[in-house]
C-alpha cells in the first residue's frame, strides 16, 4: 500500500462537444517530483485545473490525501476549499498581484489560511497584532528560502520572469501546502535562471517534505527534475514511468518527441 | 484646409470651444417643454455682469473662457512635464514627512480639533444644519461605498437602499411605523443604534450572497434593480413603511443609560458632535482594515480573483462581508438622518442619492479613505454653497448635472481620484499597460 | 390557504378574460424592449460593456420627436396619409437624434478611455456619469414633468382578435417595430458593415489586422443601436405616459433585462428576449398590483444572470443571430 497523495481515477472533462480530458489516471506518491509532458493542447493545463477545483470533470474521482488528513474529494469543491486541504499552485502566464510589493504578495498567501477575524482586523485585537507578527515572520522566511529577500519591497509587476516564477512558488508555499502544482515553472525564463529554479524546485521537496506535479515543455528540466513522468496526447495517458522509460517509449516518441523538432524549443 | 483641420491643436481650440459652450449651457437659465430652446439661447445672449468688470452677452464670457481654458492646454502641453516636475521637487519634502507616522498623527488630532471647534465658528444656522445632515451624513455614506467600491471593487449602485434600511429601522424601534412595537414600547432613538446595524449588515448579507456571484458590470446593473426594489416596497407597502407619506414622528436622539442622560434637540450642534464621532470611528475601523488582512485579501480579489482563489481567498466571503461592513456605515447614516430629521419619507432614498455618494467616492479616489473623506466634504460643501447662495437660473436638481459631469471628466483625466490611494492608481496604471487581470475579473473574460 | 387559492382562482379568471388584450398589449411593449434592447447587444457584442447611457439615448429620441410632432401637428387632428408621413417623420427624428447622442457618447465618454486601454470600471462610471449628465440636463432645458405627445393620428380600434381590442397604436408599433428590426438583421447578417460588426465582435484585434476599421465600426454599432433606441423612443412617448426627462430608465432597465434574456450579444436573441419579458410583464398585471409590475421585470434580471447568465439563446457574440 503506497502513500498516494493525488488519486486521480479515470476523469473525463467535456467542454461542450469536446473532450479535453479522456479517462484520465494518475497517481502521485508522497514526496514525490512528478512530471506531466505533452503537446500543446494536450490538456495539461486542465489536468492542473481539474485537480484544483477550477474545472469540474464530469466523470471519475480525484482523491487528495494531505498527512494526517481525511481524504478530500476535489470533484465539486471550490478552489479556496481545495487550496486550504493543502494544494498549491503556480500559473503559466504567471499571475501575481501586481500593484502589490513582493513582500505583500508573499503575505496574503501566508495568512489566507486563518480565519477572517474581520472585528479584530477592525479593532486591531492583540491576536490579530499576533497574527500579523507570526505571518511577517513566514513571509520572510519564505522570502529567504526562494532569495527574494533584497527585493522584498519591489512592486511585483515590475519583477524579472524568472523572479516572477520564485514569488508565485514562495506564495503558494506560504499557504503550507502539502503539494505545488507547478505550471510550466520555466516558461520565460533565461537559462540560468532555468537552472536556479531547477534547484529551487529540488530544495522545496528535499527541505520543506512538498511533493511536487509540474508540467513543463522544457525536456531538459523535466528529465534532470523529475522522478516519474506521465505523457498526455490529446486528452489522454499514452505513456508513464521514469525519464529512462519514457526516452524508450516508441509511443512518446512519436506523438511528443517526433512532432516537436527539437527537445527544447517548443514555447507555447 | 485639411492641414489645418489635421492639426491637433485646430481639434484642441475646438474642443475648448466645445467645452465651455456645454459650461455655458449647464450654468445657463432653465428652458421648458414649450420653450425648448430658450434655455440654450439664454445661455449665450443673456446679458450679465462679470464681477462688475464687465459687462456684455453670455457668449463672450465663455468665448473668453475657452481662449483661456486653450492657453493653459497648450501651456501644460508644452511645459507640463517641467511644471510636474517642479511639483513634485517642492512637494516630495512634505510627501515623504506625511508618510511618518507621528506626523499623521499630529495632523490627524489638529484636524480633529478643528472640526470639533467648526460649530462655533460657523455659527450660521443654515450651515450647521448643513454640517450634519449634508456634509457629515455624506460622509459616512461616503466611506461606507469605499469599502464596497474602493476597497472590494465592486460597483453597488443601490447602496441607498442600507441607507434606507438603516433609517426605517430607527422608525420600527422608536414605535414611528404602523407595526407593531418591537420591544414592547417605544426606545429612545440611541437603542436604534444596534438594531440598526444588526438588521442593515443582515441585508447586505441576504442580497450580498446571491448577487455578489455575478461578475462586475452585472453586479451594477443588479444593485441598481434592487435599488429601485426597495424605494418600490418603501413607497407601496402602507402598512409597514408608511408607504409615500412616510413615517410617523420619529423622536429626537437621546441617551439614557443608568445614570448618562442626555437628550439631543432642536438645534443642529449636538448632532454635529455626534455625528463627528461616528466619523471619527469610521475613520479609525477602516484604515484598520484597510492595513488588515481582511483589506490585502480584497486587493487579491480585486486584481486577480482566480489567484486570490489559488491560495485558499474565499471570494464569496469577502465580498459579501465588504457589503455587510459598507452597509453598516451606511445604516449609522440612516440612524443619524432619521434620529435627526424626525420623520423619513421614501422620496430621499433615489437612486439619484446612490450617484450622489458614487460621486464623492470617485472624486476623491476610490480606496483612499483620506481622498473620500476630503471628496466627499469639498463635493457636498459645493453643492450646499449652490443652495445656500444659488446664481441665477439656478434649480437645485441642477447639481446632477454638475455631477453627472464630473464623473465622466474624472474617468477621463484622474480615474484615481482627487487624493489617490496609492495601490489603486498602480492597478490603474498596469491595467492601461495591459499587465494584471483586472479586466478579466469584471467582464468574466477569463478563457 | 384557502384564501391564497381564491385569490389565484380569482386572478387566473381575469387572465382568461383578459387573456387576448393582455398578450397584443404585450407584444407591443415588447417590440419597444427589443428595440431598445438590440443596442445593448450590439454593444456589448463589440465592446464587451453595458452601456450604461443608452437609457438617454431612447429619451432623446423621445424628446426630439415630441418637439417635431409639436411643429408639425399643433393643436389640430391629422388623419389619412398626412397620418402616416406624420409618424414615418417621428421615426426618422427619434432614430437621427438617438444616433446623434449614441455617437457623442461614444466620443465623449468612451473613446478617449479607450485609446487609454482604460480599465472597465472606468467605463462603467464613466457611462453612468454621462447618463445622470444627460437626462439631468434634459430635464433643466425642458422641464421635469412629464408631457404627452400631440398624436399623428386618431387612435382607435382597428378590429378585434378573440374580442381583444386591437388599436391603431399597436399597429403603428408593430409595423414600425418589425420593419426596423427585420431590416437590421438583414444588414448585419448580409452587407459589408455587419460582417465588420460581426468581426469586430469575434475579436477585435484580429478583425483590425484583416483591415477593419474598428473605430468606425464601433461607432457605427453605436449609431445603428441608437437609431432603434431613438425611434423605439417615439413610439414609447406616443403611449400614455408621453416623454418626460427620466422616461429612459425604467424602460431600459427592462430592455438590458431583455438582452441578458435573450442571450447578450446575440441579436435575435435580444428580440426574442424582448417580446417575452413584454407579454410576461402584461400577464403578471393580473396577479400583482400596478405599482409592483416593475419589480417582477427587475426579479427576472436577477433570477436569469444567477441562474442562466447565458439567456435563452445563449451568448453568441459576434454571430448575426
Amino acid at each position: 500500500m503506497s502513500d498516494l497523495i493525488f488519486n486521480v481515477d479515470h476523469i473525463t472533462l467535456r467542454f461542450g462537444g469536446v473532450v479535453s480530458l479522456n479517462d484520465v489516471t494518475l497517481h502521485q506518491n508522497r514526496g514525490e517530483i512528478l512530471a506531466v509532458i505533452g503537446p500543446n493542447g494536450a490538456g495539461k493545463t486542465s489536468l492542473f485545473n481539474s485537480l484544483t477545483g477550477v474545472y469540474q470533470p464530469q466523470e471519475g474521482s480525484i482523491t487528495f490525501t494531505g498527512k494526517d488528513a481525511k481524504p478530500l474529494s476535489v470533484i465539486g469543491k471550490k478552489p479556496h476549499r481545495v487550496s486550504n486541504a493543502g494544494v498549491a499552485r503556480t500559473f503559466q502566464a504567471s499571475r501575481m498581484f501586481s500593484a502589490l510589493t513582493t513582500f505583500e504578495n508573499i503575505k496574503i498567501g501566508a495568512e489566507s489560511h486563518r480565519g477572517i477575524g474581520v472585528v479584530g482586523a477592525m479593532l486591531r485585537s492583540p491576536a490579530t497584532r499576533r497574527d500579523e507578527r507570526d505571518s511577517d515572520e513566514r513571509t520572510k522566511a519564505l522570502l529567504d528560502f526562494v532569495g527574494l529577500r533584497a527585493k522584498a519591497n519591489v512592486i511585483s509587476s515590475s519583477l524579472s520572469y524568472g523572479d516572477r516564477r520564485r514569488l508565485e512558488i514562495a506564495r503558494g508555499l506560504a499557504t503550507g501546502p502539502q503539494v505545488l502544482l507547478l505550471d510550466e515553472p520555466a516558461a520565460g525564463t533565461n537559462p540560468s535562471e532555468k537552472l536556479e529554479l531547477t534547484t529551487l524546485i529540488r530544495k522545496v521537496r528535499d527541505e520543506m517534505g512538498v511533493s511536487i506535479l509540474l508540467i513543463e515543455h522544457d525536456m531538459k528540466l523535466v528529465m534532470s527534475l523529475a522522478e516519474r513522468l506521465y505523457v498526455l496526447n490529446f486528452g489522454s495517458v499514452i505513456a508513464q514511468g521514469t525519464p529512462e522509460e519514457i526516452r524508450a517509449n516508441d509511443k512518446v516518441i512519436e506523438a511528443y518527441l517526433g512532432s516537436t523538432a527539437t527537445e527544447t524549443g517548443d514555447r507555447s | 484646409m485639411k492641414a489645418l483641420w489635421d492639426n491637433i491643436w485646430t481639434r484642441r481650440l475646438i474642443s475648448s470651444l466645445a467645452a465651455m459652450a456645454i459650461l455655458a449651457v449647464v450654468t445657463g437659465p432653465p428652458g421648458s417643454n414649450l420653450t425648448p430652446l430658450a434655455g440654450f439661447t439664454g445661455s449665450f445672449a443673456e446679458r450679465v455682469s462679470f464681477f462688475g468688470l464687465f459687462k456684455g452677452q453670455r457668449w463672450m464670457v465663455f468665448f473668453v473662457f475657452a481662449l483661456v481654458m486653450f492657453a493653459i492646454w497648450w501651456t501644460w502641453v508644452s511645459y507640463g512635464e517641467q511644471i510636474k516636475g517642479a511639483l513634485s521637487k517642492t512637494l516630495a519634502a512634505p510627501q515623504a514627512a506625511t508618510r511618518r507616522r507621528p506626523v499623521r498623527w499630529g495632523i490627524a488630532i489638529v484636524l480633529i480639533v478643528v472640526a470639533a471647534l467648526l460649530p462655533h465658528v460657523v455659527t450660521d444656522p443654515f450651515w450647521q444644519a448643513a454640517m450634519v445632515e449634508q456634509i457629515g451624513v455624506f460622509v459616512l455614506l461616503a466611506l461606507g461605498l469605499n469599502v464596497v467600491v474602493g476597497f472590494a471593487g465592486l460597483l453597488d449602485l443601490g447602496f441607498v437602499a442600507f441607507y434606507a434600511v438603516g433609517a426605517y429601522a430607527t422608525a420600527w424601534v422608536t414605535g414611528a411605523l404602523p407595526l407593531p412595537f418591537l420591544f414592547g414600547g417605544r426606545l429612545d432613538t440611541f437603542w436604534a443604534i444596534p438594531f440598526a446595524l444588526a438588521l442593515v449588515m443582515l441585508a447586505g448579507i441576504l442580497l450580498g450572497t446571491p448577487t455578489l456571484r455575478l461578475r462586475g458590470d452585472y453586479l451594477a446593473i443588479v444593485t441598481l434593480g434592487f435599488g429601485e426594489i426597495v424605494t418600490i416596497f418603501l413607497n407601496n407597502l402602507n402598512g409597514i413603511t408608511g408607504g409615500a407619506a412616510g413615517s410617523g414622528k420619529i423622536p429626537y436622539f437621546s441617551l439614557n443609560v443608568g445614570v448618562v442622560k442626555y437628550h439631543w434637540g432642536l438645534g443642529p450642534v449636538p448632532y454635529y458632535y455626534l455625528t463627528l464621532g461616528f466619523v471619527v470611528l469610521f475613520l479609525i475601523v477602516f484604515s484598520l482594515l484597510e492595513h488588515s488582512r481582511v483589506g490585502r485579501a480584497w486587493t487579491a480579489i480585486r486584481e486577480d480573483e482566480v489567484a486570490a482563489e489559488s491560495v485558499g481567498i474565499n471570494p464569496l466571503k469577502y465580498k459579501v462581508m465588504a457589503f455587510a461592513i459598507g452597509a453598516a456605515s451606511a445604516g449609522f447614516a440612516g440612524v443619524m438622518t432619521a434620529g435627526q430629521s424626525l420623520y423619513i419619507f421614501p422620496a430621499t432614498f433615489t437612486l439619484q442619492l446612490s450617484i450622489n455618494i458614487l460621486v464623492l467616492v470617485i472624486f476623491g479616489g476610490m480606496g483612499s479613505i483620506m481622498g473620500v473623506l476630503i471628496g466627499a466634504i469639498v463635493i457636498q460643501t459645493a453643492s450646499m454653497y449652490l443652495i445656500h447662495t444659488p446664481p441665477a437660473g439656478y434649480q437645485p436638481a441642477d447639481l446632477y448635472i454638475y455631477l453627472g459631469a464630473l464623473l465622466v471628466v474624472m474617468m477621463i483625466f484622474r480615474p484615481a481620484g482627487l487624493v489617490p490611494s496609492r495601490r489603486r492608481r498602480r492597478e490603474i496604471g498596469l491595467a492601461e499597460s495591459g499587465e494584471g487581470h483586472m479586466n478579466e475579473v469584471l467582464t468574466g473574460d477569463t478563457p | 390557504m384557502a384564501n391564497l387559492l381564491h385569490y389565484f382562482a380569482s386572478h387566473l379568471a381575469t387572465l382568461r378574460l383578459e387573456f387576448w388584450s393582455l398578450l397584443v398589449g404585450g407584444f407591443a411593449t415588447g417590440v419597444m424592449y427589443a428595440m431598445v434592447a438590440i443596442g445593448y447587444t450590439m454593444v456589448y457584442g463589440v465592446l464587451r460593456l453595458i452601456n450604461f447611457a443608452h437609457s438617454e439615448v431612447f429619451m432623446s429620441g423621445g424628446f426630439a420627436s415630441y418637439f417635431m410632432m409639436r411643429a408639425l401637428i399643433g393643436t389640430s387632428t391629422p388623419s389619412g396619409t398626412w397620418s402616416v408621413v406624420l409618424v414615418i417623420i417621428g421615426v426618422l427624428t427619434g432614430g437621427v437624434a438617438g444616433a446623434a447622442i449614441a455617437m457623442l457618447l461614444e466620443r465623449i465618454a468612451y473613446r478617449p478611455l479607450r485609446r487609454r486601454n482604460a480599465p472597465k470600471l472606468a467605463y462603467l462610471i464613466s457611462a453612468i456619469g454621462a447618463s445622470y449628465f444627460l437626462y439631468n440636463l434634459a430635464g433643466k432645458e425642458f422641464g421635469r414633468i412629464n408631457e404627452s405627445m400631440p398624436s399623428p393620428y386618431i387612435n382607435h380600434t382597428v378590429f378585434t382578435i378573440f374580442g381583444a381590442p386591437v388599436q391603431l397604436y399597436y399597429i403603428v408599433i408593430f409595423v414600425v417595430g418589425v420593419i426596423m428590426l427585420i431590416t437590421l438583421d438583414r444588414l448585419v447578417a448580409t452587407t459589408k458593415l455587419g460582417r465588420s460588426v460581426r468581426a469586430a465582435a469575434q475579436d477585435a484585434e484580429t478583425a483590425s489586422l484583416m483591415g477593419v476599421n474598428i473605430d468606425r465600426t464601433i461607432v457605427l454599432t453605436f449609431v445603428i443601436g441608437g437609431a432603434l433606441a431613438g425611434a423605439a423612443g417615439f413610439l414609447w412617448g406616443l403611449g400614455f405616459t408621453g416623454v418626460g426627462f427620466y422616461m429612459g430608465f425604467t424602460p431600459a432597465l427592462k430592455a438590458f433585462t431583455a438582452a441578458v434574456l435573450g442571450g447578450i450579444g446575440n441579436l435575435r436573441g435580444a428580440a426574442i428576449g424582448g417580446l417575452l419579458l413584454g407579454v410576461v410583464e402584461s400577464f403578471s398585471v393580473a396577479f400583482v398590483p400596478a405599482s409592483y409590475i416593475d419589480v417582477i421585470a427587475f426579479g427576472i434580471l436577477v433570477l436569469v444572470l444567477l441562474f442562466r447568465p447565458t439567456g435563452i439563446l445563449g451568448e453568441r457574440l459576434g454571430r448575426s443571430a
